[in-house]
């Protein structure tokens, strides 16, 4: 199974070298190959897992509490500016 | 008309609820000092989990339900990856494929259907400002519950889509869900606009995302625009691309903006951080009498009972404190036999402000004002003089102390008069004559 | 002579209460033997000497005034996942080598409760990837019964730090065996408890429909003590079940006696290795003589797992990692490892446009026929009994240049977090080269206290926990 490694590496926003990419490639498809096997599994009529615990209904009642302050929240920023978190603008 | 125009909307309504989607952070953020109102859930922490709200999911489903939706019997939420600045997890915690409600209808003044896809839950992104090369970001805003109504595209014109939007705004006003407020941000709007031939089936086949739009007015001309731009390209034999413009309020055009470079692939999966949720029949049915009357039902129980005509009743169900104060009205007028005719003629008319007076405090206006009626001055004069010769026992009784002689008197000069007079008036005048 | 820093949690609460020694000595005797051996070893990444001598004294004072908590002065070790406020917390990478978390996760808050003295935070493969301990950006960790030998992962810094005696209890993840296979390795016992039975809130999430949370202790007795802590409902994690907690010690010495167990054949093929087969024969053996029946099952679906695992566990990998952006914390996306970049890609590409169906929801399927053979296998039986890897602990750098041979080692150990039960694994016993070999007792979900019943047995009956590393 050969995999898009550019178009792959965009969607997840990683930043990849070009030696990077070819590395990867090789051995995605070998893991991809690998996982292939579960087309011999007949899942036609057999429902999906997304969740172990059986739960449903997990609700919270509506009422606030404190916040972290400004300090704290802004306590990783690399850069900021009057309170704000500061980036490289993204052209639209 | 060579074309027909084919719109659709997407509407996103912030809710007002006390704390945010999935933490309990105020939700009440406008205003506030940036980055004051977070926590590791809506700032995206390493390690932190999404809890969800009760209240937002309650009020997504009677949104739902005012728009005449099916509620799911079984329901989830799912991840839409995408990566931006105002995306603090990298997902937003949204919909997908089993939404809270969907296929639901709204009917516009012109008797149109216009039918509701869906009525789903999600969450906010940060707010970015602009500032020369950078962007600011405030997280405050981040994980405020967002329900999010789109309609299927039924849109014929400008028209219609406004008038939707209003009664959109009314019915979520009415049930105290949000503020839908265009300037504060609390409504957003995006249409889809498209032409097509008059005579043509099925969809078009493309559709023009139009955003940046912050008020009704703007909607109008915005829609009105690109039904303009996009008639000239057909005409000229092209199919205008597919794409997302802007408004440009300056401009007053849409703007082209920046295509990107590929659609984008959300990759939803379900969330595995939230369990699913199920709703029984009865458990909808009990969101559904909670629920305050919709304008729509108001409008028609205010023509059928009170026998308003349809102006007065439009009046006064258009927002919801008026017509709870006029129906406040209406229950006191009751014993002091004012009719509800009167009290909507009084309250349009006199343009009052409900929110410095009581319902009771107006009816006494209202009774001041219809009990007494006007009396010629001689007349009474006349009238006084007639009583006080005839009785001469009270007149007597009253020179020689005792107060009360007066107020029968008084009552002898109603019964003479016949009519309901202002009795303060009649007092003052026996007063003085009795004086002489 | 048995040092301070060796003892189990039983004997040290025990001591602590008879005034044999104080916290403070106890906590000394632990951060003495990090200065000693974690140079080699390489098993914390930060050590909190300062504060974990102040909850010392706290608790010396708190002992002093009959103040009974279940973990009063205990040293233990946390995971480089669990978010401890104020001390730096780095997921085993230099994307958050400098993040300093500002709330502590629900697991940490409920340990301090329990009078905790914290000695430090675990070295790990990076982001919980990787079942040898040598994916870490701060260097591997080595085993410490014998230094040319990984020593499992991804928790391999908590489970050295234990099997160590730099602490006496430390905390772990396991989302394809990360505590079991680690324990297995380090003649100790690791829980994987059923998953939603401890929060996970604050632990930076690797894969969140099969992250459980767990721990390392030297006795099984001291696992079920611990759990007492950690097991129970919390509003902030909604995956979290709503079950009472009981005191998981109550079933400890009930024995074994007309126990079924069934071992899955599945799980024993030729590929075993010999001496870890021998192993198992050993453990059934002494179990039979302890009066349980051991009987032969299947989990017909057990060749599937890896595969299934390793197509849900990346997809959701990538979703949780898209958080780290460098914007609000943390460095940006080029400082994540290869391992990181490999599972990110991976899963990206396994939930994206034209291809979720064939993987995403072929797995997610794959996923009901595991948890399937695993409910009909606990009709039939009270526990499964089975190796936690198919190989003995390999040599530092042997599997690392080929990704899919490591991803293998977890064959035995996914099955459980794919149908969310819980597992324990016991140590049972040494290869020829003196490599600890464990073995695993999986049971439905939320029994925990049969599985430290039968394991106690075990242990109590073979005594392999006696024994310590030449350090």
């Amino acid at each position: 199974m050969k995999i898009d490694v550019s178009h792959v590496a965009k969607l997840a926003n990683l930043p990849l070298t070009h030696l990077e990419k070819e590395k990867f490639e090789k051995q995605l498809s070998e893991i991809l190959s690998y996982v292939e096997k579960l087309k011999e599994v007949d899942t036609e009529n057999i429902k999906t897992t997304s969740q172990v615990t059986g739960l449903e209904n997990i609700v919270r009642e509506d009422k606030a509490i404190p916040s972290l302050d400004q300090e704290q929240t802004l306590s990783g920023a690399k850069s900021q500016h009057n309170g704000f978190f500061k980036v490289k603008a993204i052209l639209e | 008309m060579k074309y027909k125009t084919v719109v659709g909307l997407e509407v996103h309504v912030e809710l007002k609820t006390k704390s945010k989607m999935f933490c309990r952070c105020s939700a009440n953020y406008f205003g506030q000092k940036p980055n004051t109102h977070t926590c590791p859930v809506c700032l995206g922490l390493p390690g932190a989990l999404p809890a969800p709200n009760k209240e937002a999911i309650d009020w997504c489903i009677m949104i739902g339900l005012a728009l005449n939706c099916r509620i799911a019997n079984f329901s989830k939420f799912d991840r839409k990856n995408y990566f931006y600045p105002d995306l603090p997890k990298g997902y937003q915690i949204s919909q997908y494929d089993q939404p809270f409600c969907q296929k639901g209808f709204i009917e516009l003044s012109n008797g149109r259907k216009i039918g509701i896809t869906r009525v789903h839950m999600e969450e906010d992104t940060a707010k970015l400002t602009h500032q020369g090369e950078n962007s600011l970001i405030d997280f405050n805003r981040s994980g405020v519950p967002l329900v999010e109504i789109v309609t299927e595209p039924d849109f014929e014109n400008a028209k219609e889509v406004i008038e939707y939007l209003k009664k959109l705004q009314q019915i979520v006003r009415y049930l105290d869900v949000s503020n839908a407020d265009m300037e504060k941000g609390d409504m957003r709007l995006e249409p889809n606009i498209s032409l097509q031939a008059a005579d043509a089936k099925g969809l078009p086949s493309y559709k023009v995302e139009v955003k940046n739009i912050n008020s009704f007015r703007f909607a109008e001309k915005a829609i009105e625009y690109e039904i303009k731009r996009q008639e000239e390209i057909l005409n000229s034999g092209k199919t205008p691309a597919q794409e997302t413009r802007g408004w440009d309020e300056d401009k007053q055009k849409t703007v082209s903006q920046r295509i990107k470079e590929e659609a984008n692939d959300y990759r939803y999966f379900p969330e595995p951080d939230i369990p699913p949720l199920r709703f029984t029949e009865s458990q909808i049915s009990n969101l559904k009498s909670q629920m305050p009357e919709t304008p729509n039902a108001k409008f028609e129980r205010f023509k059928k009972d009170f026998g308003l005509a349809d102006y007065y009743a439009e009046i006064l169900t258009k927002e919801r404190p008026l017509a709870d104060f006029f129906e406040e009205m209406v229950g006191v007028g009751k014993k002091y036999d004012v009719n509800p005719k009167q009290i909507a003629n009084f309250l349009i008319n006199k343009n009052i402000d409900i929110s410095s007076t009581l319902p009771a405090q107006l009816i006494q206006t209202i009774l001041n004002s219809t009990q007494t009626e006007e009396v010629d001055d001689n007349k009474l004069g006349k009238i006084i003089e007639k009583v006080l010769n005839e009785n001469q026992k009270a007149v007597n009784d009253y020179k020689n102390g005792k107060q009360n002689a007066i107020m029968f008197l008084l009552g002898q000069v109603l019964r003479e008069a016949k009519r309901k007079l202002d009795t303060k008036v009649i007092k003052d005048k026996l007063e003085k004559s009795l004086k002489d | 002579m048995t040092s301070l820093n060796q003892i189990t949690i039983k004997e040290a609460k025990k001591g602590l209460k008879n005034k044999k020694f104080s916290s403070v000595e106890l906590a000394k005797a632990c951060l003495e033997q990090v200065k000693k051996h974690n140079k080699d070893l390489n098993a914390f990444i930060t050590v909190t000497e300062k504060e974990a001598l102040e909850s010392a004294r706290i608790a010396d004072k708190l002992i002093a005034e009959e103040v009974d908590l279940p973990l009063l002065g205990i040293p233990i070790a946390l995971k480089d996942l669990f978010s401890t406020k104020g001390v730096r917390t780095t997921a085993g990478s230099k994307v958050l080598e400098n993040y300093i978390p500002q709330y502590d996760a629900t697991i940490v808050k409920k340990l301090k409760a329990a009078g905790v003295v914290i000695i430090g935070k675990t070295n790990l493969d990076a982001w919980a990837h990787g079942s040898s301990g040598e994916n870490s950006d701060f260097g591997a960790t080595r085993n410490p019964w014998s230094k040319e030998y990984v020593p499992g992962g991804s928790s391999s810094g908590s489970a050295v730090s234990v099997a160590s005696d730099m602490c006496i209890a430390s905390t772990g993840t396991d989302t394809g065996g990360s505590i079991r296979l680690p324990a297995s390795f380090n003649n100790i016992v690791g829980l994987k408890p059923t998953y939603g039975r401890v929060s996970r809130y604050g632990i930076i999430a690797m894969a969140s429909s099969l992250d459980s949370i767990g721990h390392f202790t030297k006795t099984v007795e001291d696992s079920a003590l611990f759990f007492n802590v950690t097991a129970g409902k919390d509003y902030l994690d909604a995956t979290t079940l709503p079950n009472p907690t009981e005191n998981f010690t109550k079933n400890l010495e009930k024995g074994i006696k007309g126990l079924k167990l069934g071992v899955p054949k599945e799980f024993v093929t030729p590929d075993l290795d010999k001496e870890v087969k021998t192993g198992l024969e050993k453990s059934i053996k002494v179990l039979e003589g302890l009066g349980a029946k051991i009987v032969e099952i299947s989990l017909p679906h057990t060749e599937y797992g890896i595969a299934a695992y390793y197509i849900i566990q990346p997809s959701e990998v990538s979703s949780n990692l898209a958080r780290y952006d460098g914007i609000r914390y943390g460095a940006d996306r080029s400082f994540f490892g290869d391992e990181a970049k490999r599972r990110i890609m991976l899963g990206t590409f396994t939930l994206s446009s034209g291809y979720y169906d064939a993987y995403y929801k072929k797995a997610m399927s794959i996923r009901t026929l595991i948890k399937k053979d695993l409910d009909d296998a606990f009709q039939k039986v009270d526990a499964l009994i089975s190796p936690v890897c198919p190989t003995l602990p390999w040599k530092l750098g042997e599997k690392i240049n080929d990704p899919l041979k490591m991803y293998l080692s977890d064959v035995l150990t996914v099955t459980a977090n794919m149908a969310g039960v819980p597992s324990l694994s016991v140590p049972a016993g040494f290869s020829k080269n003196k490599l600890p070999i464990g073995i695993q007792f999986m049971g439905k979900q939320l029994s925990e206290s049969l599985l430290f019943q039968i394991g106690n047995s075990l242990e109590k009956q073979t005594g392999f926990y006696k024994q310590k590393p030449n350090l």
